[in-house]
């Protein structure tokens, strides 16, 4: 269950390749602001859509690991640091309901609030969400106060403590400022899954469904009005664009 | 009877002078050397983590703005509330309200992941955030204590003066308030998300304040009876008693809400270096020692006794901001109620998130004092801050029988 997931190759050749070029052509720094605008030119981001997860925790393995994994790849988290101060968009949690005994296992990322505590805490509106519900940095404006990672409730966030090499051109990192789970934004835009999403299904557990909440024909709109599912910290009133079933 | 006080700059000619310069040049220049390496290498070199987010240099920031809005009391006290004993001090709370202001921003500054952004913070301003507000807010409060200076040295402008005063004190009385709702706006860690954070950082301020400015004070003039001290003793000892009071009311609240059990037994009961630091560093040291020594008829008429009570309340408030900035931190979020965590990478399963502080941070934070102090004394070696007799009956004529 373990196995390393490698999203469909040739695709992501081809997103690594226009990267660099792209990359290549504009100064590094500037590609720092790119990710955010990574959406296809004639299709503005639209507030009409809000995009969501649902991940059935039923269906979610103990021990697996294949989103993580792809994450890892797809955003070059590969540094070697300490296990504290290591970059994490996404972890696996194992949990025992305390009433019942019954055990769960779900992958944690960011929430992709619709009320960010992040995005209202942070003083240059480096961290943001766009009018699809992703929530993003900007790492060209994060001045690293951390003052983000403080407000977010789900432990979401991390701060680089390290010099970073090896990135991947279409994920830019850098060292003294904070980054988190971005739903994959540049692949969302061409109209893909995120990678955790894509790995979960290649594995064949099916746990993650991503897609539009706000279309009411979408797979995950159906699906939400069909099951019981739940957010995390209801109590906070973040309305979390991710969803668990059956915790 | 009104007596015109003259005011006179320092001499700079002793050699205790000389050496508060060397030693406070000695530390900028260790800060300056850790933030190098902190930009260098990165935080890792620090005790800081990804779950323990705000360390030692934030404490020691915090310290000093906080106890640079209260600093500025002691000049309140003698424009707003016309109280002519505290006049002649007036001029050296003001400035030393900038000074320790500088030196508490210079820390939180170099420790931004990214302190050559700076100009990006100075420029992207987001409203929402309370973070932009004290930029805002600090940058106002340099200004107008700068102007209440100007304003008691010329003589032409000592009409405008209280006006000044005031709006400086309501100025620094939001200031605080702003520092203390930094982490009132925390919604999700149970030890910040109360409204007493910011009252209590408030009074923390006062006594913070009081206690450096007699220190001073003694230091700059061996003449000063314990007469004209009895008063801002008593100050100091009431000020002591409210931010007790706050504290208690924060933790009494705290253990009245059923799901803050937790991070309240944390803290009194079980939490280390955070419950020790509580009980004997803030309780006894910074709260039951000053208060003994400031009340009790045995000690209380000393100079010395004076000077150690103020020690023992920077301190216990010293103790009282770490317990709260990084106590709350080291506490862990409940991600899952009603669920035990029995996995995870990222360190949600633990029952406390460890954290050592580094010589780095202790650099820095020291630092941020080495600029205070030498801001304060170029200061005062240019401009006349310091009264030019500082004896019982040249402060406070009244007392003179
Ligand atoms: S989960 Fe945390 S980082 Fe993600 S949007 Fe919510 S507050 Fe921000
Ligand atoms: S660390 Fe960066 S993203 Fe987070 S609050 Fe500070 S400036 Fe904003």
């Amino acid at each position: 269950m373990n196995e390393e997931t490698s999203p469909s190759n040739d695709r992501r050749d081809f997103l690594k390749t226009t990267a660099v070029v792209a990359g290549l052509t504009v100064a590094p720094g500037m590609l720092l602001y790119g990710i955010s605008e990574a959406k296809p030119d004639e299709k503005a981001v639209s507030s009409k859509i809000r995009w969501g997860m649902l991940i059935d925790t039923s269906k979610c393995a103990d021990g697996c690991d294949a989103c993580v994994n792809a994450c890892v790849n797809e955003h070059g988290l590969t540094e070697e640091t300490t296990p504290e101060t290591k970059a994490q968009w996404i972890r696996k949690v194992g949990l025992r309901d305390k009433q019942t005994g019954t055990v769960h296992s779900l992958p944690m990322l960011c929430q992709h609030c619709e009320f960010p505590p992040c995005t209202d805490v942070c003083p240059t509106g480096a961290s943001f969400k766009r009018a699809d519900g992703i929530v993003l940095v900007d790492r060209h404006i994060c001045i690293g106060c951390r003052y983000c990672m403080m407000a977010c409730p789900y432990k979401a966030r991390s701060f680089i403590h390290e010099t970073l090499e090896n990135q991947k051109p279409h994920s830019p990192r850098g060292k003294g400022t904070v980054e988190s789970c971005n739903f994959c934004v540049y692949r969302v835009d061409k109209g893909k899954q995120p990678a955790c999403v894509e790995a979960c299904n290649q594995d064949g557990h099916q746990a993650m469904l991503f897609g539009d909440i706000n279309d009411p024909n979408s797979e995950i709109s159906k699906k939400l009005k069909q099951v019981n599912s739940s957010v995390l910290r209801p109590d906070m009133r973040l309305n979390p664009g991710v969803r668990y079933q059956g915790l | 009877m009104k007596k015109t006080i003259s005011y006179r700059i320092i001499e700079g000619k002793h050699p205790v002078f000389y050496w508060t310069l060397g030693i406070s040049t000695f530390l900028i220049l260790l800060g300056l050397y850790a933030a190098y390496n902190m930009e260098h290498y990165g935080h890792i070199i620090t005790g800081m983590t990804n779950q323990i987010v705000w360390g030692m240099p934030h404490v020691f920031a915090i310290f000093l703005i906080v106890a640079a809005s209260g600093v500025l009391n002691v000049a309140s006290i003698s424009s707003v509330f016309r109280k002519s004993f505290y006049h002649p001090l007036a001029r050296l709370s003001a400035l030393l309200a900038i000074t320790m202001l500088v030196g508490g921003l210079m820390v939180l500054v170099l420790d931004l992941g990214r302190p050559d952004r700076l100009i990006i913070a100075m420029t992207h301003y987001n409203f929402k955030s309370i973070f932009s507000w004290n930029i805002i807010l600090y940058n106002g409060f340099i200004l107008l204590c700068a102007l209440y200076i100007w304003f008691m040295m010329e003589r032409r402008m000592h009409g405008s003066k209280p006006t000044v005063g005031l709006v400086a004190f309501l100025w620094r009385l939001i200031l605080t308030t702003g520092t203390g709702s930094i982490f009132g706006f925390l919604v999700a860690r149970e030890a910040y998300n109360t409204a007493i954070l910011p009252p209590l950082f408030i009074a923390l301020s006062l006594v913070l304040g009081l206690a450096v400015f007699l220190l001073l004070l003694m230091f700059f003039s061996h003449a000063l009876g314990e007469r004209i001290l009895q008063r801002p003793k008593i100050l100091l000892g009431v000020l002591i008693g409210a931010v007790f009071y706050f504290v208690l009311a924060y933790h009494l609240t705290h253990l009245y809400i059923t799901g803050r059990h937790g991070v309240e037994y944390f803290i009194l009961a079980d939490g280390g270096i955070y419950t020790i630091l509580f009980w004997g560093g803030y309780i006894f040291l910074g709260t039951i020692l000053p208060l003994l020594l400031l009340y009790h008829e045995r000690f209380s008429h000393s100079r010395v006794s004076i000077g150690s009570a103020c020690l023992l309340s920077i301190l216990g408030g010293f103790s009282l901001l770490y317990v709260i900035i990084i106590g709350g931190q080291a506490y862990p979020l409940d991600i899952f109620p009603g669920m035990e965590v029995i996995s995870s990478s990222f360190f949600d399963a633990a029952s406390k998130h460890p954290y050592t502080p580094s010589g780095w941070e202790f650099m820095l934070g020291m630092g941020g004092i080495g600029v205070s102090v030498i801001l304060t004394l170029i200061a005062m070696k240019i401009l006349p801050f310091l009264p030019a007799n500082l004896t019982d009956s040249d402060i406070d004529p009244e007392l003179l029988d």
